[in-house]
C-alpha cells in the first residue's frame, strides 16, 4: 500500500469535509466576517476611540474577570460535583444528576430574575447577607453569580463521562505500590482528567463572556461600576450607533478567540507532554 | 395589571397578540412601546368594531410591546409594522432617517405634534413618605435611593432625566453648570441602572429597593390602584415634563400590505371622543379639550414644561444629553 493513498475506513472524506466547510461558513464565518466587515465602516483612530472609551474599559475589567473566577470556581466545584456523582451511590443521584442541568435549559433572564430575587435585601439569601454588610445584587459580585450559575454544567458535563472511563485497576494498583490518596489522585486521576477540565473551563469561560440576559438583571448597570460589555453593545445599538456596537463586538471575539486559543494550546500542550511520559 | 406579567411582556421582544387572525380579513401590526400594552388591548377592541360597523369588514390586530428605541430598532430592520406608537419623536425620526419608510415631515401629519396623548413624570414613594420627599431637590440630599432606568436604554428614563433637568435650569436661573452638577448628584442616588422603565418599577414596588421612583404617571396611577394607597403614594413635583409620545402611519409597510385606510383610521381613531376616553381610562393625559375636562379630576394640576424650553429638539436633547460622550456620560466619567 502506497503511504500517499491512504483510505479512511469510513467513505466520503472528501464529501464530508466539504458539508463540514460550507456547514461553518454559514453558521459561523459569514456572520462574523460581517462583524468586522461592518466595522471597517470606522476610520482607525474613531475605532480605537470606541473601544477604548473608559466605560467601554471597565466593562472588559468586568465582564473578563468575572468569567475568570466564575470559570475557575466552576472548574474547582464542577469536578467535585462530577466526582461524587460518578463515584458515590446515593438516593436521588438521578435526580441530582437531572439537576446540574438546569442552567443550560433555563432560559437565561428567568435565571437572572430568579437570583436577583433571591439575593436582593429582602430575598432569601440577601435578608442574611446585607447585615453582614455583603451586597450581592447589583453589584459586580452579583455578575460573578450569575456566572458560575450557567457556567456549572459546562465543566461537570465535560468531566464526567472521562472520570467514568478511568479504570478503577490503575487506582487499586497505585495504592498496591504504596501511593497514598493524595498521591493517587495528583498522579492518576488528575492527569486524566485534566484535559476534559481545561475543556470544561473553556467552555465555561467562553459562554459567560457572551451571557447577557442572566447578568443584566442583577448587575446594577451602573456606568464604570456594573456594567457588562454585552450591555455597552446593546446600548450603541439602542442609540442606532450599529457600528460602535460591532467594534466593541469585534473587540470581544478577538480577545475571546486569542483567550480560546491559548487554552486550546494549553491543552495540546497537556497532551502531548502525557504522550512523552 | 400584575408586575411579574408585565415583565414577561419587557423581556420578550416581540409579544404578539394573534386575535383570530386566521379569520379576519385584514391585519394591521401596531408597534409600541412598554407600558401601552393595557391601553391598546382595550382601544383594539373597540377599534375592530367601530371598523365592522362602518364598513363591515372584519379586521385583526396584533401588537407588539418593547423599549421605545428597540421596537423602532426592529421597524428599522424590517418588522412588517404599519403603525408606530413610541415613546418619543426622537425614536420615529430615526425610523425617518435610516430607512425611509416615512416621510421626515411624519410629525406634522397628525394634530398636536403626533401625540394623541400626553403623560408626565411624577414621583412614587412609599406610604406615609418616610423620607419626606417633596419635589425635585429631595432626590439629591444623601441617603435617598433614587430608582430610574438608563437613560442610553429607556425612552421613559430620558423623559426622567429632562424632568430633573428642566427643574434644575429653573432653580439655578438657566445656569448649564449647575445643572449638571444637580443631575450628578441626582443620578450618584441611584444605585441601579435598570434598561427598562418597567425594570425599575419591579425594583421598587416588588423588591422594596428605593425610597422614591422617577415614574411616567400613568405607571404610577397603575402602581396605585393595584397594590393601593397603604403602599404607595404619588408626589408631584413643583415642575415636571409634558411628554408626547407620538404616533404615526409606516407608509412604505402600509402600502405594501395595503392597509393604509385602517392604518390610517385608527390613529384617527385615537384622536376621537371614545379614544380619548379609553386613553384617559388608563391614566394618560387625554389631548381633546373637552375629555380633559371631564377627567380633570383624575389628573393633579402640575406645572409643565416641554422639549422645546429645554432643548430645540429630540435630535438636540439626544445629542447633548444621551450621546455617547454626551452629559449623561460625563457624570459617570469624572465623578
Amino acid at each position: 500500500m502506497s503511504k500517499h493513498k491512504h483510505h479512511s475506513v469510513l467513505p466520503g472524506f472528501n464529501l464530508a469535509l466539504g458539508f463540514t466547510l460550507l456547514y461553518l461558513s454559514l453558521v459561523v464565518l459569514i456572520p462574523l466576517s460581517a462583524a468586522f466587515i461592518h466595522t471597517a465602516k470606522l476610520t482607525w483612530p474613531e475605532f480605537w476611540n470606541t473601544v477604548t472609551a473608559p466605560r467601554v474599559v471597565a466593562s472588559y475589567r468586568l465582564t473578563f474577570g468575572a468569567s475568570f473566577a466564575a470559570a475557575v470556581v466552576n472548574a474547582f466545584f464542577g469536578l467535585l460535583v462530577a466526582w461524587v456523582l460518578v463515584r458515590y451511590p446515593f438516593p436521588g443521584k438521578r435526580l441530582v444528576d437531572a439537576l446540574i442541568d438546569l442552567p443550560f435549559a433555563l432560559p437565561t433572564s428567568v435565571a437572572g430574575i430568579t437570583l436577583t430575587a433571591i439575593y436582593v435585601g429582602n430575598g432569601w439569601i440577601g435578608q442574611y447577607l446585607e447585615p453582614l454588610g455583603i451586597k450581592v445584587a447589583f453589584t459586580p459580585i452579583g455578575v460573578f453569580v450569575a456566572l458560575t450559575f450557567i457556567g456549572l454544567p459546562f465543566v461537570v458535563r465535560t468531566v464526567q463521562p472521562v472520570l467514568e472511563d478511568i479504570e478503577k485497576e490503575l487506582e487499586e494498583a497505585a495504592a498496591m505500590l504504596g501511593a497514598t490518596r493524595w498521591q493517587t489522585f495528583r498522579r492518576i486521576i488528575f492527569p486524566t482528567i485534566l484535559p476534559a477540565l481545561t475543556t470544561g473551563f473553556a467552555l465555561a469561560f467562553a459562554r459567560a463572556i457572551g451571557e447577557y440576559g442572566s447578568v443584566i438583571f442583577i448587575a446594577g448597570n451602573i456606568p464604570m461600576v456594573s456594567e457588562i460589555t454585552p450591555l455597552l453593545i446593546i446600548t450603541k445599538l439602542e442609540q442606532y450607533d450599529y457600528t460602535g456596537a460591532t467594534a466593541i463586538a469585534v473587540v470581544m471575539l478577538i480577545i475571546s478567540f486569542v483567550l480560546l486559543l491559548i487554552i486550546n494550546l494549553l491543552q495540546w500542550w497537556i497532551r502531548h507532554r502525557k504522550a512523552i511520559a | 395589571m400584575k408586575f411579574n406579567m408585565w415583565l414577561s411582556v419587557g423581556l420578550l421582544m416581540f409579544i404578539v397578540a394573534n386575535s383570530n387572525q386566521a379569520l379576519a380579513d385584514r391585519t394591521i401590526l401596531n408597534v409600541s412601546y412598554d407600558p401601552t400594552r393595557e391601553l391598546y388591548q382595550a382601544f383594539n377592541q373597540e377599534f375592530i368594531r367601530y371598523w365592522q360597523d362602518k364598513t363591515g369588514e372584519k379586521i385583526a390586530i396584533r401588537q407588539s410591546h418593547g423599549g421605545s428605541s428597540k421596537q423602532a430598532r426592529a421597524i428599522i430592520d424590517g418588522v412588517p409594522a404599519d403603525v408606530a406608537t413610541l415613546a418619543l419623536a426622537y425614536d420615529i425620526d430615526a425610523i425617518s432617517e435610516r430607512s425611509g419608510l416615512i416621510p421626515a415631515g411624519w410629525q406634522q401629519r397628525l394634530p398636536n405634534n403626533s401625540s394623541p396623548y400626553t403623560s408626565t413624570i411624577v414621583l412614587l414613594v412609599r406610604a406615609g413618605n418616610p423620607k419626606k420627599i417633596k419635589d425635585w431637590d429631595d432626590l439629591i440630599k444623601p441617603g435617598i435611593a433614587v430608582m430610574t432606568p438608563n437613560p442610553k436604554t429607556s425612552g421613559g428614563a430620558r423623559w426622567n432625566y429632562l424632568a430633573a433637568w428642566g427643574f434644575a435650569l429653573k432653580k439655578y436661573n438657566g445656569d448649564e453648570s449647575e445643572a449638571r452638577h444637580f443631575l450628578a448628584r441626582l443620578y450618584k442616588n441611584a444605585p441601579i441602572l435598570d434598561s427598562g422603565a418597567r425594570g425599575s418599577a419591579i425594583n421598587f414596588i416588588q423588591r422594596g429597593i428605593g425610597d422614591v421612583l422617577i415614574s411616567w404617571e400613568n405607571e404610577a396611577f397603575l402602581a396605585l390602584k393595584e397594590y393601593g394607597p397603604e403602599k404607595f403614594e404619588i408626589i408631584i413635583p413643583s415642575i415636571s415634563i409634558l411628554t408626547e409620545p407620538p404616533v404615526t402611519v409606516i407608509d412604505k409597510n402600509t402600502d405594501k400590505h395595503g392597509t393604509q385606510d385602517i392604518a390610517q383610521a385608527y390613529l384617527e381613531y385615537l384622536y376621537s371622543k371614545k379614544g380619548q376616553e379609553i386613553v384617559a381610562r388608563h391614566f394618560y393625559r387625554p389631548s381633546d379639550a373637552e375629555t380633559a375636562r371631564e377627567y380633570a379630576h383624575q389628573f393633579p394640576e402640575i406645572n409643565l414644561f416641554t422639549i422645546n424650553d429645554v432643548a430645540d429638539s429630540w435630535q438636540q436633547a439626544q445629542q447633548i444629553h444621551f450621546s455617547d460622550g454626551g452629559l449623561f456620560d460625563k457624570i459617570y466619567e469624572y465623578q
